[in-house]
């Protein structure tokens, strides 16, 4: 292409020839190739379509708000990216129209009128002198050739001698007009499938973004589309089990349009399969379409599940996600930070909120998740044993103070055995995304988290504790002081482990006794501290009807040590309750997606096209053999040349092969290997297409 | 004229595909069809017709690939017989693996990796041996070494999969799933397609070079085995259980085999052109490959790897239509497959249209490799999308 314009004749060059030549040129093509492929890298690095405040967080406000205009969020929607895609498609299309025809002619013309010295200066060519030759019978020699390999050709005059043009292989020009086709159509069904309808109907007013969080049957005319209204969309809708929806809602930047649907999407069932491994095995939704106007009363039954999509009237429904639907939970809230030793009894539903009323302010409770199955690498494995054990079901929760900060947990609903002792675990982290810290509460002799709680409360009873220990102490007459002031430090200490665990105990001691004293001292009060909690944990045991006279067993020593290591957690545990998960009806939710693709048929026919295209430009080759012969002092002179656009070691080595086929014809010396070898590495492929 | 036009006709006619065929083509036809028969007959229970498909397609490709080229026999039929072997031995006890000798020492996938990975490393050497002493000898001993690691990775991948069979029914799987077995894929396409090339050009003045980009490959192949602890066989997600990884994964290899190649040939290049410019009558400007073979194979590569790729790639699209809710999602992977595909576009345009050559073009040749690398590992590991499918 960029040698075209040489040989025309001169005109005028019009705004429309310029522009033509500018669109068309090949500069700009592989400009635009390269622009395209740096623009798409943008949208790879920064994540697209996350909800707008996760942005702000990132990057703050000023950046966010640069990069908003800038489109970067949906980088691949945008006015200038869709731009330069158009630019590309309008290049290519350009080159089409500029070149197809000079290729069809190139496909239908024999090039009779090439020149002799044109011929004389190609690199395959070979030239004979044949003394006892008729021209007519060469020519025929040759022709006969050209036939057996292939070729077709035409006959001409040319001043004093003939020349038979030949070529075969011209489909390779259609390798050209296939690819380039193809990038159009499929650029044009792209835009087909992209969002530029939705944009179209944005700028008119005709439709309007929702950016508030409103159930559907809330969301106003203006954010709906009827069935039909755009030829493509992508769109999503969590269905909880036994609910239907004929619609799904189509997120665009930082809100949503709801799409309706000319059928009802009605979830039967939802399930997951796991591997002995634990690793999901399959996703399954049981779904009924109902559709009054095609199907009557019968709805039709389907199963979608990963790769096996449903198609229903031209929308194809898959499987893309899942969650809760709103299972139904009872919760037992035990006080931890209190000396109460009551339960509160409580009821809510996965996606609630419970407003719990505590000392320091109100709480939100929020019920994020429940799972029924948690398949978690055996805990104490070795790595590769890939072990895995069911921990069973669990409640996810975010407890949230009037401040909006929210600590995350994650409570198990089973006691779990660990080296041989059973405990309910909770999970607990202070930002999302940080990993879960377990606190272990240990289960006691009837499988229940009571006795730990029971010990938490007393620990946190004040007058219990006076009352208790000063009975503990018996009664003393020969150093009443010391027994006072020995029951003031046990209070004083319990106090500061329940405040701050056994971190707070060494770091008073720290800040009371001078350091060449420390160790010892600090040895001490834990010593005082631990001999104190054991008696009370005693006492606990009495309660509860043990006949610790008898001796404590070997389970409940190991409960103590388990216990205070769990007390000692408590401080950074952060909640004021602990929550137990006592009863659950269980509904899952299956998040599909719903699309409607109108390009679709257009752009596979491109991919085809692409395809074949491709193969036929790389490994076909157009190739043209030119024979000119004329008559010299009695003798025939045979010049032979060759030129191909692709394969160019191919092609020389065919035209080694009818050269030596040639001369043996003549009776001629065969001596052509070497100067086929020759061009070889030599022929640099020439073409015309851009 | 003394000789009708029908007798000079066969004189003068190449002979047709039908009659160039000689009676080994005729037995390798034979041999493929009976065996791809035998295996649909004999797993025709779980197969559905898309495996079908997917068996007779292979069976033409193979018929074609050793009518093509006919080394490709003997590599198929060594590795068939590996592979059938080690079946056997194995029979239905995937525990067998530790304890008898031929499957834990040769032919178990790990332990054929093993073999490949050292007889590839071993190639390697030898092929710059032999570009510095130029000896035929040692050339050729780089061959068959080649051969013989190519033959124990794809061996080892064949008895993957059937162990991967043995572990459990429904875990079985083509072991093209994780980067860990891609990477094998890699190695073997790359060194095949090295193979082609040596073969068609009859010079193994390549060797190191190719080689050198496979022996990468297998630096990591072993890092991450031993390592990240990744050689196991996993079951596959839900999202990867569809037919088309059969066919969207090994297309991807071809393309990214090719391109590697062309890369290290681009390196050669470089070399040899910056040596000629220095030290005319230095070693390197000697024995490095010709300028005009390197740019011609790079080329060759290319075109291929292109070709490959783009089929990749839209394949990788109908499967996305089928998975992912479209053909198109913009997705990291896919972006950057596009981003690959635009730039080797833009390569080729320059060399077919604009009439590139030599240092500019193998410049672009290397640089492409890094583009082609994000692609491949560095969506996987600094991106997060749909294609997750093999982190670090």
């Amino acid at each position: 292409m960029n040698d075209t314009a040489v040989s025309k004749p001169v005109r005028q060059r019009t705004l429309g020839w310029v522009l033509l030549e500018f669109l068309g040129s090949m500069n700009l093509a592989i400009t635009l190739l390269v622009v395209v492929a740096i623009a798409s890298v943008i949208g790879t690095v920064l994540q697209q379509n996350q909800p707008y405040p996760d942005y702000v967080l990132k990057f703050g406000p000023f950046w966010f708000e640069v990069f908003r205009k800038l489109g970067l969020y949906d980088v691949y929607g945008t006015v200038w990216f869709v731009a330069i895609l158009g630019f590309l498609i309008l290049s290519t299309s350009v080159c089409l129209y500029r070149q197809v025809p000079g290729m069809l002619r190139d496909m239908m013309h024999f090039r009779t009128q090439v020149q002799l010295h044109s011929l004389r200066a190609f690199h395959l060519r070979a030239e004979w002198r044949l003394p006892n030759r008729d021209a007519d019978a060469v020519l025929a020699d040759v022709t006969s050739l050209f036939r057996a390999r292939g070729y077709r050709w035409r006959i001409a005059d040319q001043g004093a001698g003939r020349i038979a043009a030949a070529m075969k292989g011209r489909f390779n020009r259609l390798g050209y007009l296939f690819t380039h086709a193809a990038v159009v159509i499929i650029g044009i069904g792209g835009l087909l499938d992209g969002n530029l309808w939705l944009k179209l109907k944005e700028s008119t007013g005709e439709i309007v973004l929702e950016t508030r969080d409103l159930p559907a049957r809330d969301v106003p005319d203006q954010s709906r589309l009827a069935p039909g209204a755009v030829p493509s969309f992508r769109g999503n809708v969590m269905l909880p089990e036994g609910s239907a929806a004929n619609f799904v809602f189509l997120r665009l930047r930082d809100g949503f349009l709801l799409q309706e649907l000319p059928f009802a999407i009605e979830l039967k069932d939802f399930q997951v399969a796991y591997y002995d491994t634990g690793q999901p095995k399959s996703f399954t939704s049981q779904v009924l379409i109902h559709d009054r106007e095609q199907l009557g009363d019968q709805p039709l039954a389907a199963t979608i599940r990963v790769n096996h999509p449903l198609i229903y009237r031209g929308y194809a429904i898959y499987q893309s996600d899942f969650g809760d639907g709103g299972s139904k939970l009872e919760l037992r809230a035990w006080p931890l930070s209190s000396a109460k030793l009551e339960p509160v009894e409580a009821k809510g539903e996965v996606g609630g909120v419970l407003k719990v009323a505590e000392p320091g302010g109100e709480l939100r409770l929020e019920l994020d998740n429940f799972r029924l199955f948690n398949l978690l690498p055996e805990p104490d494995s070795q790595v590769g044993d890939r072990k895995f054990r069911n921990f069973g079901p669990s409640i996810g929760f975010k407890l949230r103070d009037a401040g909006g900060g929210a600590r995350e947990y994650l409570n198990y609903m089973a006691p779990v055995q660990l080296e041989q002792r059973w405990f309910y675990i909770s999970g607990m982290r202070a930002r999302p995304g940080d990993p879960y810290s377990y606190l272990h509460i240990p289960a006691d002799a009837r499988s229940s988290p009571e006795r730990f709680l029971r010990f938490n409360a007393r620990l946190r009873d004040q007058s219990w504790l006076q009352d208790f220990l000063t009975r503990s102490a018996g009664p003393s007459v020969e150093n009443p002081e010391f027994q006072r002031n020995l029951k003031l430090v046990r209070l004083n200490l319990v106090d500061l482990f329940m405040q701050g665990g056994f971190a707070a105990v060494t770091e008073r001691a720290k800040s009371v006794v001078p350091a060449d004293r420390l160790r010892e001292a600090t040895e001490l009060y834990l010593n005082i501290l631990r001999d104190t909690l054991a008696e009370i944990y005693v006492e606990i045991l009495r309660e509860e009807g043990s006949k610790v006279e008898e001796g404590v067993s070997p389970q409940e020593e190991a409960f103590f040590s388990d216990a205070i290591a769990a007390l000692s957690a408590l401080p950074v545990y952060g909640s004021p309750f602990y929550l137990q998960l006592t009863s659950f009806q269980q509904v899952e939710a299956s998040g599909l997606q719903v699309t409607h693709s109108g390009g679709v048929t257009v752009v596979y026919t491109g991919f085809a096209l692409l395809v074949m295209g491709i193969f036929i430009m790389f490994y076909t080759s157009h190739r043209r053999l030119w024979a000119w012969l004329a008559v010299e002092d009695g003798a025939t002179r045979l010049l032979l040349a060759g030129a191909g656009n692709r394969r160019q070691t191919e092609f020389a080595r065919e035209f080694a092969a009818l050269r030596a086929a040639l001369e043996q014809r003549f009776g001629l010396p065969v001596a052509a290997v070497a100067s086929a070898e020759q061009s070889r590495n030599g022929g640099g492929e020439q073409n015309s297409t851009s | 004229m003394a000789v009708t036009r029908e007798a000079m006709l066969e004189q003068w006619e190449r002979p047709s595909v039908w009659q160039r065929l000689t009676i080994r083509d005729a037995l390798w036809v034979l041999l493929v069809v009976a065996g791809a028969g035998f295996a649909g007959w004999f797993y025709q229970a779980q197969m559905d017709r898309y495996e079908f498909a997917i068996l007779a397609g292979t069976a033409v490709a193979l018929i074609a690939w050793g009518l093509y080229w006919p080394p490709a026999r003997l590599f198929t039929v060594a590795v068939t017989g590996l592979a059938l072997l080690a079946l056997w031995r194995y029979g239905s006890d995937y525990e067998l693996r530790k304890s008898a000798f031929l499957l834990k020492y040769v032919l178990e996938s790990q332990a054929a990796f093993m073999w490949m990975s050292v007889l590839y490393v071993l190639a390697t050497v030898t092929y710059f041996v032999a570009l510095f002493s130029r000896s035929d000898f040692v050339g050729r001993t780089a061959t068959a070494l080649t051969w013989c690691a190519t033959a124990m990775g794809m061996t080892g991948l064949l008895v993957r999969w059937r162990e991967s069979y043995l572990l459990g029914a429904d875990i079985g799987h083509i072991p093209v799933s994780n980067l860990y077995e891609v990477f094998v894929l890699f190695a073997l396409i790359t060194a095949l397609l090295y193979l082609f090339y040596e073969d068609r050009h009859r010079t193994r003045a390549m060797g190191g070079f190719a080689l050198l980009a496979i022996s990468g490959a297998v630096g990591f192949l072993l890092w991450y085995a031993f390592d990240r602890d990744a050689y196991h066989i996993q079951p596959l997600i839900p999202a990867l259980q569809s037919y088309w990884m059969k066919i969207h994964v090994p297309a991807n290899f071809i393309g990214y085999g090719a391109f590697s190649l062309a890369a290290m040939l681009g390196v050669a290049y470089l070399l040899r052109a910056g040596a000629e410019a220095r030290r005319p009558d230095g070693v390197l400007a000697r024995v490095l490959p010709p300028l005009e073979l390197l740019d011609d194979v790079m080329y060759k590569a290319i075109a291929l790897g292109f070709a490959a790729f783009t089929i990749a790639t839209i394949l990788g699209a109908l499967w996305a239509a089928e998975a992912w809710g479209g053909y198109w999602s913009w997705d990291p992977k896919e972006t950057w497959a596009l981003i690959v595909w635009l730039n080797y576009a833009a390569w080729l345009h320059l060399r077919l249209t604009k009439g590139w050559r030599g240092t500019p073009m193998a410049w672009w040749a290397v640089i492409g490799l890094f583009v082609t690398l994000f692609a491949f590992l560095g969506v996987n590991m600094f991106l997060s999308g749909l294609h997750s499918y093999g982190s670090l």
